[in-house]
């Protein structure tokens, strides 16, 4: 979701019996629950693919911030604002955990941002929608932090430790997320005005299926999918994690009378879950390559900031030089 | 543009309200420890998570390896005298 479609390097699922004593040794380490710590032995693939992983889900907590930053300053009232700086500030320690997760596996800080911004690396789907109305600020939090939530709490349980660890520290703020945009979501789809209840119905109907393509392609198409959850570092497939998604949301929908977008949408007895409509594939597949209605806009922002600020992080490093020299020469 | 030099890393370490010893809760960059500090109160105790920041440059720990997990660890295993339960007491002997 927040890595929805991390490619995987491995050349598919091994039996136990016919990897090297060296793999084997590892997998079952795996299979008995342990944790994997930076300093242990770990098959290249594995390293890799949580590089990729791990990156991919910092990016999205960076930016990530962009959508819901754009409404900081015009936040409605003063309680308002406050709510959604203290979200953003999360989501930016949110990056920063991850950031030194995939860090302890050998990558630098500057060669992730790197890889952002030329392309390599990429960041969920989901922040490459525009944020139009302040309606928007409360989907985002109910489905965008909703599914992130979904998809979190396993990965806490992955193999790699730092990894689980930072999800542990993740998981225990982003309720407070989902939280404060359902409230905003009260406030106008049942308490406001006619207006406010159009703009409530407008923020859904815009975030439901890119909440949906959040936990990535349809379990028949993803293909990276089995090698990860051999490693423990995926923990549900993309369906599973969907179906349980729209199972929790429709209910909130419903008490918030708003109309799930989606006229399949219909609660099958037989199964217990809910028969919904899969997003646009093709879509997604648009969004995730390049061409989403914000993905230059994210993207340029990032480089800008980055570009921008290279003369602090310069001038900061040459002072901290500078004074390290004097204490020397004074000792 | 010249590749500039990336911030050190920092290990953190927060003792929260109630006695605990200090306890790992992750890592960051930056470039000196007072300014380690300053980012470890922005990013680690956002919540209230702690009333002392010990930070330490990455660079200056020294580690176990994980190969030294049988010569380290392996001798304690046997050693089950060690744990009070080991030790059967008769019920007349009250709590201890
Ligand atoms: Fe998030
Ligand atoms: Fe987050
Ligand atoms: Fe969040």
């Amino acid at each position: 979701m927040y890595a929805q479609m991390v490619k995987s390097t491995g050349k598919g699922v091994q039996a136990l019996e016919d990897m090297s004593p060296q793999d084997r040794a590892f997998q079952e380490r795996i299979d008995r629950g342990e944790k994997i710590e930076p300093k242990d032995w770990m098959p290249d693939a594995y390293r890799k693919n949580l590089i990729r992983q791990i990156g991919q889900h910092a990016h999205s907590e960076i930016v990530g911030q962009l959508p819901e930053g754009n409404w900081i300053t015009r936040a409605p009232t003063l309680e308002r604002k406050a709510n959604l700086l203290a979200k953003v500030q999360d989501e930016a320690g949110h990056g920063l955990y991850l950031y030194c997760a995939a860090e302890t596996l050998g990558v630098s800080r500057d060669e992730l941002f790197e890889m952002l911004h030329c392309g390599k690396m990429k960041y969920s789907s989901i922040f490459n929608y525009p944020t139009l109305t302040w309606a928007d600020m409360g989907a985002v939090g109910w489905l965008v932090d909703g599914a992130a939530i979904m998809n979190q709490v396993p990965l806490q349980r992955t193999s790699y430790g730092p990894y689980a660890r930072a999800m542990v520290r993740i998981c225990k703020e982003e309720s407070f997320h989902q939280r404060q945009g359902y409230h905003i979501m009260i406030k106008m789809a049942k308490e406001g005005t006619a207006d406010q209840k159009r703009m409530a119905q407008d923020a859904f109907n815009r975030f439901w299926y890119p909440a949906l393509m959040m936990f990535g392609p349809s379990d028949k198409d993803s293909v990276h999918s089995a090698q990860s959850m051999a490693w423990k570092i995926k923990m549900n497939t993309n369906d599973e994690l969907r179906q349980k998604f729209v199972d929790e949301t429709v209910p909130q929908a419903k008490f918030l009378s708003l109309t799930v977008p989606d006229e399949r949408l219909m609660f099958n007895e037989e199964t217990g879950h809910y028969d919904y409509s899969e997003p646009d594939w093709n879509e997604f597949m648009d969004v995730i390559s390049g061409n989403g209605p914000c993905n230059t806009d994210r993207l340029e922002a990032r480089k800008k900031a980055w570009r921008e600020g290279s003369w602090v992080r310069e001038g900061m490093m040459a002072h901290a030089d500078k004074k390290a020299q004097c204490k020397i020469a004074a000792e | 543009m010249t590749k500039s030099k990336e911030w050190p890393l920092w290990e953190v370490f927060i003792r929260g309200q109630h006695g605990m010893s200090h306890r790992h809760v992750g890592s960051l960059h930056a470039v000196d420890a007072e300014h380690a500090i300053k980012n470890a109160r922005d990013v680690y105790t956002r919540r209230n998570e702690g009333v002392s920041i010990w930070v330490v440059e990455a660079e200056n720990i020294s580690a176990s390896s994980p190969s030294d997990k049988g010569p380290l660890y392996e001798p304690a295993r046997d050693k089950v005298y060690r744990h009070p339960t080991f030790y059967d007491l008769p019920e007349e002997a009250g709590n201890m």
